[in-house]
């Protein structure tokens, strides 16, 4: 076993793990965050999307020992200090972008990753960069439309497909 | 996965030290050898990360005007990192798998797995670049041996990859949409006095040169100079997502494509 340590939505955790442990299992398993999902666990689905040191990464394919001293953000960590929900998280219930939910906390993080490098995306640069995040329900048009509302564009003259 | 021991050297020193260890294996972002560990399709003792040695990441150009990548530079950095200094380079790099894996995956990690599918391999090889190691460089020509095949020894690692700057440049990929690899790519590299192609994700011996397109182009650089030749299927991958003539035809169109787009 060996001594991990990191930040995990601005808090310091810590752990003792195998080492072949991979940071959605301690997560979930140690930290009991279990709103990241694992769908395929083979870094195809994105449902396990997670930020490390502010970068998207799948939680699935990376070690914890490979954080060791990292700043980790999850789905936990994305709603408003008041509790209530973030601009994207409002967006995604707004213009119905889930509906099963399992791939949502990928889409949220995936997405909050996206609009920190383009403020004001396309449709072409959001279906682009959610290559990685697989929805089974929703036919992405939703999710499409309610990130570009979080990021401020009107989507009102966009017609559900 | 099977139990192993993860080491996180900070020194390159540490780093072969560590890897002389029995079944040890180098870990560069993980993205391939971490499927290929749950699938228990490898059992290594030890995995050495390479993540935190400063000198494997980056990207710098030397005086020769090459553009130069440590090894454990990430996709997403050599997209952003390599765009005014080498676009066709930065272009392939922003389309290798999804964003999540580019912020992972590196450059030394792909070419030391050398998929046959994999993209990075088409810009070294028609780049001509350079593969410097901890214990000496290899030219791209000599690199690739084939599928899965390398120059590299047991617990040779990759250092830094240096890209000669060509005058034109352009990666056609044709992606497999599930994979995200090219079901067949195409690097066109022209510089002052040749052309080189390079063609991925095509032939079961993995990335090569497509000679003949080489010559062609050398004399006129143009996309009609190309539709003399005959690719063969002989010796193409044939899979679920493509027959060896489809792959074999893909070579031609790509190739014209990265002609015209350079």
């Amino acid at each position: 076993m060996t001594k991990v340590a990191m930040t995990v939505n601005g808090a310091p955790v810590s752990g003792d793990i195998e080492d072949r442990t991979l940071l959605v299992d301690f997560l979930r398993g140690e930290l009991g965050l279990t709103g990241t999902h694992v769908g395929c666990d083979t870094s195809q689905c994105g449902a396990c999307v997670v930020h490390v040191n502010g970068d998207a990464v799948k939680a699935c394919t990376i070690f914890a020992l490979e954080v060791e001293g990292g700043e980790v953000m999850t789905i936990e960590g994305m709603a408003n200090a008041d509790g209530s929900l973030s601009r994207i998280q409002q967006a995604f219930q707004d213009h119905h972008g889930l509906q099963c939910g399992f791939c949502t906390p990928g889409m949220v993080m995936s997405a909050a990753a996206l609009l920190k490098e383009v403020e004001m995306p396309t449709e072409a640069q959001i279906r682009d960069y959610l290559e990685g995040n697989f929805c089974r329900c929703t036919g992405y048009h939703n999710i499409v439309k309610a990130i570009m509302a979080a990021s401020g564009q009107d989507v009102s003259r966009i017609a559900a497909e | 996965m099977y139990r192993f021991e993860i080491a996180r050297p900070t020194t390159l020193q540490e780093a072969l030290t560590a890897l002389k260890e029995d079944e040890a294996q180098a870990l560069g972002g993980g993205q391939t050898l971490i499927p290929t560990l749950k699938a228990r399709l490898a059992a290594p003792s030890v995995l050495v990360s390479l993540a935190r040695i400063p000198e494997l990441t980056g990207v710098c150009i030397d005086d020769a005007g090459r553009v130069c990548i440590g090894g454990a530079t990430t996709h997403a950095r050599v997209a952003r990192d390599c765009a005014e200094s080498y676009g066709a380079l930065a272009d392939l790099a922003s389309r290798i798998g999804d964003p999540a894996v580019r912020n992972r995956g590196t450059i030394g990690g792909s070419l030391a797995n050398n998929d046959p599918s994999a993209c990075y391999p088409a810009a070294v090889l028609a780049s001509n670049a350079l593969i410097v190691t901890d214990r000496r460089e290899i030219a791209a020509d000599d690199f690739f041996q084939g599928m899965f095949t390398t120059a590299l020894d047991e617990g040779e690692i990759v250092m830094e990859v240096r890209f000669p700057v060509p005058e034109r440049a352009n990666y056609q990929k044709f992606v497999q949409p599930a994979s995200r690899f090219a079901l067949v790519g195409v690097f066109v590299a022209r510089f002052a006095d040749s052309v080189r192609v390079a063609v991925t994700g095509a032939s079961e011996e993995g990335v090569y040169r497509w000679v003949a397109a080489e010559e062609a182009l050398s004399g006129r650089f143009s996309a009609e100079a190309l539709s003399v030749l005959d690719v063969h299927a002989d010796g193409m991958i044939g899979d679920l997502h493509g027959a060896p003539d489809y792959r074999a035809h893909l070579v031609r169109v790509m190739t014209a494509r990265a002609v015209g787009s350079a």
